[in-house]
């Protein structure tokens, strides 16, 4: 049957990803938010609560847009990843 | 010295592709840039072109283009969390030539779709992305990128639901999350004979099929299923702000769904081929940029272009039609050599004229109406309750169905609510 975790769903698309990261987040402000919108906005599980602090992994990122705009504080620093990298999608 | 173009389309998508398209028919010097690897690289959709639009692009389309299957049956289902209630509307008709749609896979169709558009006369470059627009004075002369400066008369942003374009342009601010959709899908691989056996499909046929129901847990949206060849698209969209606010993740949610027991049974022994997300801009009317200025034209998502019916949700017949209608307003602006934002404005005229602007203003209370939680969670478990008690027969003496609705009823809605609700539907709709 079919993977049910994002990671495990994330694993069978195609991805070139880069060596620069495209999205940035601003620890500061991330560190100290209590909302945390962007974990359950994220379709891809790119953002992750540890202990204190949040992680952001662009790997997987399916460039949806979904975390800039759901972060009120605009601490995520947002762009595409440069032409020809990240998600290809084969069917779409 | 650099070629100077009539028209810089910004990405390969349906909309740039139909304005791309409609430009080098008409003999215009038209460069259309894609960031993906391939047009269609970044695209997704959960979707049915219509086939009577396509066919005034392409006679004929369906003969060489990569299309799925051609829709003949339309299926709406009410769920709970046991129960499904279903309507189903097929026609002879939907399977008669040009057809009334078809299902697609975006990156498959997308390429293709913008090799016609170069066998046209544009310049398709892909791998391009445009960074940043280049100015002269207040108005807009062509685009940075890839470390160029390309200069152009006219800009026709085509680059998406996060238009970053369109920003730079002063014409539109960052989205808000209440005016979005989320939009998750997989791609489900099954073998062809299965799947025709299954959804009982002979040839080329498919479904398209809507869901709405407790599955969203509240949550404004729905669910969809529609037959590719030899694979099923399927997917929830649902709205942005109301999943942070819940603290919900648009993966469960679709996961939540996939286990219905009326839907589990179809994707038995599927493979998961692709897993997609994409943003959809459902506010309507209401929330629109502006979609023109000196030397620039917005079109498709980027304009916010989402026609929400309470059915379903189009936005890639608009990105097309509105993709034709700014060409039509570049072709105009070059007779007369006039690229201000006053000459683009016979923009506003052809989309007009087509279905999208009227379309639009038909359908403009109904994104406001849809925001009604009833909808998602009162409705479709008062009729899968009202069906149950109607078909059970458990050897008791039945009451009246006034008397059962009236007992679903309680402490769930009131007749003023419904009252209500069936008047905003009548405004709505």
């Amino acid at each position: 049957m079919n993977p049910k975790k994002i990671e495990d769903k994330l694993a069978v698309n195609k991805f070139d990803v880069d060596q620069e990261v495209h999205i940035r987040i601003k620890e500061d402000i991330c560190n100290q938010c209590k909302e945390l919108d962007c974990l359950y906005a994220c379709p891809a599980g790119c953002f992750t609560a540890v202990e204190d602090h949040i992680t952001f992994s662009f790997e997987g990122c399916l460039e949806c847009g979904s975390c800039r705009i759901v972060c009120e504080k605009e601490a995520i620093d947002w762009t595409l990843p440069r032409a020809g990298f990240g998600i290809c999608y084969i069917y779409g | 010295m650099k070629q100077h173009f009539d028209a810089i389309v910004v990405g390969a998508g349906p909309a740039g592709c139909a304005c791309g398209l409609t430009l080098a028919k008409a003999g215009l010097s038209t460069l259309v840039v894609e960031r993906g690897k391939f047009a269609g690289a970044k695209n997704m959709w959960g979707g049915v072109y219509y086939g009577p639009l396509f066919h005034q692009l392409f006679p004929n389309f369906w003969e060489e283009a990569p299309v799925e299957r051609y829709i003949l049956h339309h299926k709406l289902s009410f769920l709970t969390a046991d129960a499904a209630l279903s309507a189903e509307f097929s026609s002879i008709k939907f399977g008669k030539k040009p057809y009334n749609s078809f299902s697609l896979l975006r990156a498959k169709f997308d390429r293709w779709f913008a090799d016609k558009v170069q066998q046209a006369g544009a310049i398709v470059a892909a791998g391009l992305q445009a960074d940043d627009l280049l100015w002269d004075g207040s108005r807009i002369v062509g685009i940075k990128a890839g470390g160029d400066e390309l200069p152009a008369s006219v800009v026709v942003a085509c680059d998406g639901v996060n238009s970053l374009l369109a920003e730079k342009a002063g014409l539109r601010k960052r989205p808000l999350p209440q005016d979005m959709k989320q939009g998750v899908k997989e791609v489900i691989q099954i073998p062809r004979q299965m799947l025709e056996q299954r959804f009982n499909l002979s040839g080329d046929e498919g479904v398209a099929w809507e869901f709405i129901g407790s599955f969203t847990k509240g949550i404004p949206g729905g669910a969809f299923l529609y037959t590719n060849k030899d694979s099923l698209s399927i997917g929830i969209v649902v709205q942005l702000s109301a999943l942070v606010k819940n603290k919900v993740e648009a993966n469960d949610l679709l996961e939540e769904f996939k286990m219905h027991p009326e839907v589990a049974r179809y994707l038995t022994e599927g493979e998961l081929a692709e897993y997609s997300a994409h943003l959809i801009p459902t506010s309507g009317r209401a929330k629109m940029p502006e979609f023109f200025a000196d030397g620039f034209l917005v079109a498709g998502d980027a304009a916010a272009f989402c026609l929400v019916t309470g059915l379903n949700l189009e936005g890639s017949n608009l990105a097309i039609a509105s993709g034709m209608a700014a060409a039509e307003a570049v072709i105009q602006a070059k007779k007369k050599e006039d690229f201000s934002k006053k000459s683009l404005s016979s923009y506003l005229h052809f989309l007009k004229q087509s279905f999208v602007l009227k379309d639009l203003e038909t359908f403009k209370k109904v994104p406001k109406f849809l925001e009604n939680p009833r909808i998602y969670n009162v409705y479709p478990g008062l009729a899968c309750d009202m069906a149950e008690k109607i078909f059970t027969n458990d050897g008791q003496p039945r009451k009246k169905i006034w008397k059962q609705l009236k007992r679903s009823m309680k402490g769930n809605v009131s007749l003023q609510q419904i009252a209500s609700d069936l008047y905003n539907i009548k405004r709505a709709l």
